[in-house]
């Protein structure tokens, strides 16, 4: 056991230190914990991720106590918290309101991963830490999504939960495992109130804790991916301390109450002033109680699971679109490694990485947008087109490793081609003339983004040079 | 940069184009704007007593409950009892602060028109005061349905008009735009039969009846966005507090 370091706390405080380090823990996650002194506006997000958490916690277990999680109670007990509980209304659209607001911020706070490089320099773990909260986060928001009983709970629930089945031999069996029962029912709806506050409760704290934990030991990394570890030391709170760092607690503590207090201005605003949110926050269907014999016309999850959802659409096969959706979030885990450029930030990467990423959340936002649309031909296509390119995104982030050795056309031709045959070997079928001009009309978008990512720094030099990474943070 | 620029508003040009065509292609009826204020409370009672007496003996508002709507409406529960409550409860009149079921039998309802009557409880808010508007004013005769009638916005309705005698009788009439067999049709409803009153009247009353359903379907609404005003002036006021907190000290930092 290795020995604690001695302090000079005295009565309560100092009985307390005494038996646990209750000063030391604040002084090293907070008081003392150096931050870069540069985070600027996405760094916001992660504290209000947390806050969200909480609201999301609390929120929930007063809807626990009037919910009563039976196929033939469940819909009347949320109408009876929005009408006869006494704030039971707030309290739910807290839930509601908040479950959208923990996707906005995480989105946010994983493209800010992105755009600096926060997964570089020993912090892979953090990042993959991260993706399993967001894969426990999407698990608790599907399963919650079920409780309410409308019509979208039970349809979503059905479509999501059907995927199991197209996995070969064992889907059948996986699927009614899953819901305890041969069809959507009581059963299902039972445990997945019961995961919902297991999840949520006990795993999602536990692993933001790790999160965390893991940061804090690294270092957070900052808007100039300059690592202030390795800079002089010293500065106005500590000799030892990174001289570009600064106490979490009192600077980054006061800045973040800013961040929190304007965040709920907009959180608040939708809770009180449109709790529906345009009817993607409650979708309308889901004010009609489940009916297994009424299909509602179209069928839409709530928007953040919608680009998964395009890409799952946009492979006709069951099992491949299936596939092809779980692979778009499981390639995310792999970001580590596939962006190996030794420069962390965009600050200083090439022009052609920047419009790489901006492009990637853009066809995000589009597929996002293109699975609550019903499906058109030109709907059909766009989709088709944008999830080309969100896997197109992953090879080109690779290319743009090392810029200076890139073969920027042979790749250019390489995955165009690529895109081509795809088309031409499996979506192409004779005599649909509609889906064959969409599809000749719409491979612009393939064209435009690889022409944009990849022709452009080889032809034009200032979008392929990398700027020197400065030895100090800039700004403030 | 400006190449790339001209690239994303060529997309988002694009796509605009693109999102167009479908709401065009999406078709629908047109619907016409409610203009409801559920504010109102002269409307929501007179909504209240339309949807008792000629709604309510079909469609239940089976999470409402009669003395909240009392309380909101502005009326005491003796004259709610007086007025709305039709029904017994396990041989006793319903009280006011009971659920506002009805009596009808849903075997029994099924049989009659197809489908039982639906709760309207939630109908505000999932199909929205246009539809419902809409929707009791465009019932027009049609022999070929078993009620003897059908709705515009509601094809091959199950429901009779229950308001004829107020609305009075509307046929629809189709004229063709142009040659051909695909000629879109343009089509109206022409009053044959006219009822009680008259249609300025009868507007009122449809709107009467939307703005008590919208209200219905979330009773929150009438007191929410007052919390929000009072919510957003005091995080206002604090961000100014928290905005110069921090600049404060991050003077120690510059």
């Amino acid at each position: 056991m290795a020995e604690r370091p001695a302090h000079n706390y005295t009565g309560f405080l100092g009985w307390v230190e005494d038996r646990f380090p209750m000063m030391e823990t604040w002084k090293a996650h907070l008081a003392e914990y150096y931050a870069p002194k540069n985070f600027n506006f996405w760094y916001f997000f992660g504290s209000l991720a947390m806050l969200v958490l909480v609201i999301q916690i609390v929120s929930g277990l007063f809807l626990a106590f009037h919910y009563k999680p039976d196929t033939g109670l469940a819909f009347a007990s949320v109408e009876y918290i929005m009408r006869d509980v006494p704030g039971g209304w707030f309290i739910r659209y807290m839930h509601s309101t908040g479950a959208s607001a923990f996707f906005i911020v995480v989105y946010l706070h994983m493209f800010r991963g992105l755009i600096y490089g926060s997964y570089k320099g020993k912090r892979e773990l953090i990042w993959l830490i991260g993706m399993a909260i967001y894969l426990a986060l999407m698990a608790t928001a599907f399963m919650g999504y079920l409780l309410p009983w409308g019509q979208m709970s039970y349809w979503g629930a059905q479509v999501i939960i059907n995927l199991f089945n197209t996995i070969p031999y064992i889907g059948e069996g996986l699927s009614t495992w899953i819901r305890g029962d041969f069809v959507l029912g009581d059963a299902t709806l039972n445990r997945f109130f019961a995961l919902h506050f297991f999840l949520p409760a006990l795993v999602l704290p536990a692993l933001v804790f790790v999160h965390i934990v893991a940061l804090h030991a690294v270092g957070s990394n900052n808007p100039d991916g300059v690592e202030i570890k390795k800079g002089p030391k010293g500065n106005a709170w500590s000799e030892t301390a990174p001289a570009d760092g600064i106490p979490f607690h009192p600077y980054y503590s006061v800045k973040d109450i800013l961040g929190v207090v304007v965040f709920l201005m907009g959180f608040f605003a939708i809770l009180f002033f449109a709790p529906e949110g345009g009817g993607y926050f409650l979708e309308q269907p889901n004010f009609e109680p489940a009916n297994a014999l009424k299909t509602p016309l179209h069928i839409a999850p709530v928007w953040y699971f919608t680009p998964f959802y395009t890409v799952l659409r946009a492979i006709p096969n069951p099992f491949l679109g299936t596939l092809a959706m779980f692979s778009a979030i499981a390639v995310l885990f792999a970001l580590p490694w596939i962006d190996r450029n030794p420069i962390k930030s965009w600050r200083y990467r090439n022009n052609a990485h920047k419009m790489n990423l901006i492009l990637f959340a853009v066809v995000f936002m589009v597929l996002g947008w293109m699975g609550v649309e019903p499906v058109t031909p030109v709907f059909k296509e766009l989709g088709t087109r944008m999830t080309q390119i969100y896997f197109l995104f992953f090879v080109v982030l690779w290319i743009h490793n090392y810029p200076a050795k890139a073969k920027y056309v042979m790749w250019f031709g390489i995955l165009l081609g690529a895109v081509a045959a795809y088309d031409v070997v499996f979506r192409f079928t004779p005599g649909d003339s509609d889906a064959t001009s969409q599809m000749i009309m719409q491979f612009v978008w393939p064209v435009i983004y690889l022409a944009v990512t990849l022709l452009l720094p080889a032809f034009k030099s200032s979008c392929n040079a990398e700027k020197p990474v400065p030895e100090r943070v800039t700004g403030h | 940069m400006k190449k790339f620029i001209a690239s994303v508003m060529f997309a988002l040009s694009a796509s605009v184009l693109v999102s167009g065509v479908a709401v065009a292609n999406e078709g629908g009826v047109p619907l016409e704007k409610a203009n409801i204020n559920v504010h109102d409370q002269a409307s929501l009672q007179v909504g209240a007593k339309y949807f008792a007496n000629y709604c309510m003996g079909c469609h239940s508002l089976g999470f409402s409950r009669y003395n909240r709507v009392a309380k909101d409406l502005g009326l005491t529960d003796a004259q709610v009892a007086k007025n709305l409550i039709f029904t017994r409860t396990a041989g006793e009149p319903t009280k006011a602060g009971e659920l506002m079921k009805n009596a009808i039998s849903q075997k029994d309802s099924a049989e009659w028109f197809g489908a039982p009557p639906p709760d309207l409880s939630l109908e505000g808010r999932l199909r929205g005061p246009d539809w419902i508007y809409t929707y009791l004013k465009s019932f027009y005769l049609d022999p070929s349905r078993p009620m003897g009638v059908n709705n515009v916005v509601f094809h091959n309705v199950g429901m009779p008009h229950v308001l004829w005698e107020l609305q009075g009788f509307q046929e629809q009439e189709c004229t063709k735009e142009g040659e051909g067999e695909n000629a879109p049709e343009h089509c109206e409803l022409k009053m044959v039969k006219p009822g009680k009153m008259s249609p300025a009247e009868y507007d009122k009353v449809a709107r009467d009846i939307t703005a008590f359903l919208t209200y219905v379907g979330e009773p929150a609404q009438l007191n929410r966005k007052s919390y929000g005003v009072f919510t957003l002036l005091f995080l206002g006021l604090f961000a100014i507090l928290a905005y110069f907190l921090k600049k404060e000290y991050w003077k120690d930092v510059h």
